[in-house]
């Protein structure tokens, strides 16, 4: 199982938590959100399958920035919901399999044709990680993940506007934009779907802005116009928050 | 020469999406032997039990059931001075696969064209002055009248369990349904959908502002439905899953729901799954079909022999097959010979997305078909002739799906950071949309053949689409604008953005629009301007049948699945009570 990791005390216990019924649970003295949060891995504590040490660096870092922690809202960051852990467990499934690769690649095609890029999404990150890393050390002699705060929007925003060139830098087909724009969508959607891919922990990102997830049944609910629907969500897996 | 030989079936049907599965019942039901070959895995009911289909990434963002570009990519290219570029990801439309096909994920609103809208060749010659129209469109009237077809119309609303509000019975004009609409012969069968609010708030201010508006024509029934084979439909609970998305509580009329379950049990019906059609085995005359060859699961090339061969894949595949299997003249745009790939369209959509900091729309309580419409613009209903083009569209705010990953938000919200993130948590559930769906006309130029340089993975040329957007169809976008433009003030948001065509558009294949693809093997009276006759039966070669989208010689603003539905089982009835005893050429030029 991709999601295991070193069994703690913290794990071993949970274990036995998760195999009881709900209604054993609270009794327990958790709640079924704070279970189904227990559930998901520490983000510190997960070993990546997919990026390497310094690319595992540079997804925090960016997903870090991309979805922040704080602001004036409820809404949690990318890395209290283990989002980057969501991308990993996508690159390393067959996450691209799906596109159609054969030969010949016009990169040059305009943007409204799609998507003509020779890579796949996995492609995408390694070389995208790789340059974008190789651009913050000719800047600012230090990797992404070592920058601050304001260099780091700085270089992201860089990449987005394509600011950064990655055809100076050898790279004949990705664009710095498309290799920003793969890792935004990919956030995203690890903040916003179900947990079960890994990402949404506690499905926060859900509570935050009032998504009731896989309830799925609102025949009375469709009738009552205008009145903020009062339940928390519920994911695939059955966990209530 | 294939491997291995079936044993012979009076028919072989390619595909078992709506068109398949009808086609399927209907020959099973005349006592004919009938068997399907599908080129997806079978899709069964069982795996879209409560909660698996309530996942927004695997359904809407993965595609999980449709079928993926690596196995049915086409190539697209905007004139044909052009080298044409596949589809490498899906964007604009995405077809189905296995069994239920692009009906197992339909949005399933179930409404009909106009009168007018099926013959709007005859309805241009009457209304427009020669000159105004652009002279390369290649427009033509289906070949049927109102009352051949209707009851066909009737009799695919009852094995969906239409739900709506009836506008026209018999003659009679029907308060709060479509005035415009066709004469019906009978009432809708079932009751609308309820309204959510954005529905609600549409509908009213439609309403003052001089429009008609009605209830979105529904296949997610509103109440329990069983119906005319013996099937069963429980009524929609709103799941909030609907487009993109198999039906977790049995309600929106799929193949599986409304057709599979009664076919499955007929003895003289059988089906195969992973089975690849690539080509349809002519005799030598050319003027018949012996059978199909395809390749199974396993990877064995066989050869199914049959009497009649119905193509009911999706629209683009059927136009595929035809040309891989030498069924029909290739149409050539240059000197306009030549029938198969002819007046292909897709259509546009946009509208204006508006957002209210004081409602709640709840979004995500809704069905696919959810929502209020207006077709006051539609062919015949407007100026459009002093104007100066031809079409229209339906105006309609619909509440289609309110996942999350898809949250609208306003101009100027920053796309990351804590901008995002804000925008978020601010904006998720008020913000409402009203679109539009248009017409699209056909062009001389606008046409499918075989691309010369990319394969599918058994290395037969891809289906090449030559597709852009003509002046006709950008100066309607902009009119429509217009209109939106005045319901959208009319409801007053606190702030809106908007989405039309500007006049120097070229098809951007990057953001869904709809997967009607329609066109490329059409149904007409003149074999010189259409590849099938009006029982979908080839010009040529007689017992090939090709039900499917790929029949409509241009595409109108009604959305595809209920023409689809009558077309297919007035070409039943057809083979039925007249192609059986006497096979041949079921019309005579």
């Amino acid at each position: 199982m991709l999601l295991q990791k070193k069994t703690t005390r913290r794990k071993f216990l949970l274990g036995s938590v998760m195999a009881l019924p709900v209604s054993a649970v609270i009794m327990k003295g958790f709640t079924a959100a704070q279970a189904a949060e227990m559930a998901a891995p520490e983000l510190s504590d997960y070993k990546p399958v997919f990026f390497s040490a310094d690319e595992w660096q540079f997804i925090m870092a960016a997903a870090d920035r991309l979805i922040p922690a704080g602001g004036k809202g409820k809404a949690p960051g990318a890395l209290e919901t283990n989002v980057p852990v969501f991308i990993d467990q996508q690159m390393h499934g067959e996450f691209g399999e799906e596109i159609y690769m054969q030969g010949p690649f016009n990169v040059h095609a305009p943007a409204t044709m799609g998507y003509q890029l020779p890579y796949r999404p996995q492609q995408i990150y390694k070389i995208g990680i790789r340059l974008a890393n190789s651009w913050c050390q000719q800047n600012h002699q230090k990797a992404f993940h070592e920058l601050s705060e304001k260099d780091k929007d700085d270089a992201l925003t860089q990449l987005q506007k394509n600011g950064i060139k990655f055809a100076d830098m050898g790279e004949e087909s990705l664009l710095a934009s498309q290799f920003f724009s793969e890792l935004l969508s990919d956030t995203k959607h690890g903040y916003l779907a179900d947990p079960i891919y890994g990402g949404n922990k506690g499905m926060k990102a859900w509570i935050a802005i009032g998504f009731p997830g896989a309830r799925a049944s609102y025949t009375e609910w469709v009738k009552q116009h205008n009145i903020p629907y009062p339940l928390g969500p519920v994911s695939l897996a059955g966990a209530r928050a | 020469m294939a491997q291995v030989t079936k044993e012979e079936v009076d028919v072989v049907v390619v595909g078992l999406g709506w068109a398949g599965s009808l086609m399927s019942i209907e020959l099973a039901m005349a006592g004919l032997k009938v068997r399907a070959l599908e080129r997806g895995g079978d899709r069964g009911y069982e795996e879209f039990a409560y909660p698996k289909p309530a996942d927004e990434y695997a359904y809407a963002v993965r595609n999980k059931v449709m079928a993926t570009p690596a196995e049915a990519a086409v190539t697209v290219r905007y004139n044909m001075s052009e080298t044409a570029l596949p589809t490498r990801k899906w964007g604009a439309f995405a077809p189905g696969t296995g069994v239920g096909g692009s009906g197992l994920h339909w949005t399933a609103v179930l409404i009909r064209p106009t009168p007018t809208d099926l013959k709007l060749k005859t309805y241009a010659d009457q209304a427009y002055k020669p000159g105004i129209l652009q002279e390369d469109m290649r427009i033509m009237d289906f070949p049927f009248t109102w009352d051949e077809i209707e009851p066909y119309y009737t009799k695919f609303e009852h094995i969906c369990g239409q739900s709506g509000k009836t506008g026209n019975l018999r003659g009679k004009i029907m308060e709060g349904g479509d005035p415009f609409e066709g004469p019906r012969s009978e009432p809708f069968p079932l009751p609308a959908l309820e309204d959510t609010l954005n529905s609600s708030m549409f509908a009213d201010v439609a309403k003052k502002m001089g429009y008609h508006p009605f209830p979105n024509p529904s296949a997610c029934v509103s109440r329990a439905w069983t119906n005319p084979y013996g099937n069963q439909i429980a009524p929609c609970n709103y799941c909030g899953y609907c487009s993109k998305y198999p039906c977790l509580n049995y309600s929106k009329a799929s193949p599986q729901t409304a057709v599979m379950d009664a076919l499955k049990r007929m003895e003289n019906f059988s089906y195969e799954v992973h089975a690849n059609v690539l080509k349809v085995v002519l005799h030598d005359d050319k003027k018949t079909a012996k059978g199909v060859i395809y390749m199974d699961a396993q990877g064995n090339e066989c050869f199914q022999p049959a009497k009649i061969v119905v193509l009911s894949s999706f629209q683009f595949c059927n136009v595929r097959l035809m040309l891989l299997s030498g069924i029909g003249k290739p149409y050539n745009p240059i000197t306009e010979e030549g029938v198969v790939g002819r007046n292909y369209a897709f259509l546009s959509n946009g509208g204006s997305t508006l957002f209210f900091k004081d409602k709640n729309f709840n979004p995500f309580a809704t069905a696919g078909a959810t929502g209020q419409m207006i077709n006051d613009i539609s062919p015949g209903n407007y100026d459009g002739p002093g104007l100066g083009f031809i079409g229209g569209a339906k105006i309609h705010s619909s509440q289609a799906t309110g996942t999350p990953i898809s949250t609208a938000l306003p101009k100027g919200t920053p796309s990351w950071g804590t901008g995002w993130k804000e925008g978020m948590e601010d904006w998720y559930g008020h913000s409402m949309k009203i679109s539009i769906t248009t017409t699209c006309q056909s062009y001389r130029d606008i046409y499918l053949d075989l691309d010369p340089n990319y394969k599918d993975e058994y290395g037969m040329p891809l289906l090449r689409m030559t597709f852009d957007w003509k002046q006709n169809e950008l100066k309607l976008q902009q009119y429509l604008k217009g209109i939106v433009g005045n319901i959208t003030k009319e409801l007053n948001p606190d702030s809106y953005s908007e989405s039309f065509l500007p006049m120097d558009a070229h098809f951007d294949l990057t953001k869904y629009v709809s997967t009607h693809n329609v066109g490329g093997a059409v149904m007409g009276d003149n074999p010189k301007t259409s590849a099938l006759n009006k029982y979908l039966q080839s010009w040529d070669v007689h017992n090939v049948f090709v039900p499917g989208g790929n029949a409509f010689p241009q595409n109108f603003q009604a959305n595809p699945t209920d023409t689809i539905g009558a077309i297919t089982l007035m070409a039943a009835q057809a083979i039925k009570d007249h192609y059986l005893k006497n096979p041949g050429p079921l019309v005579q030029v």
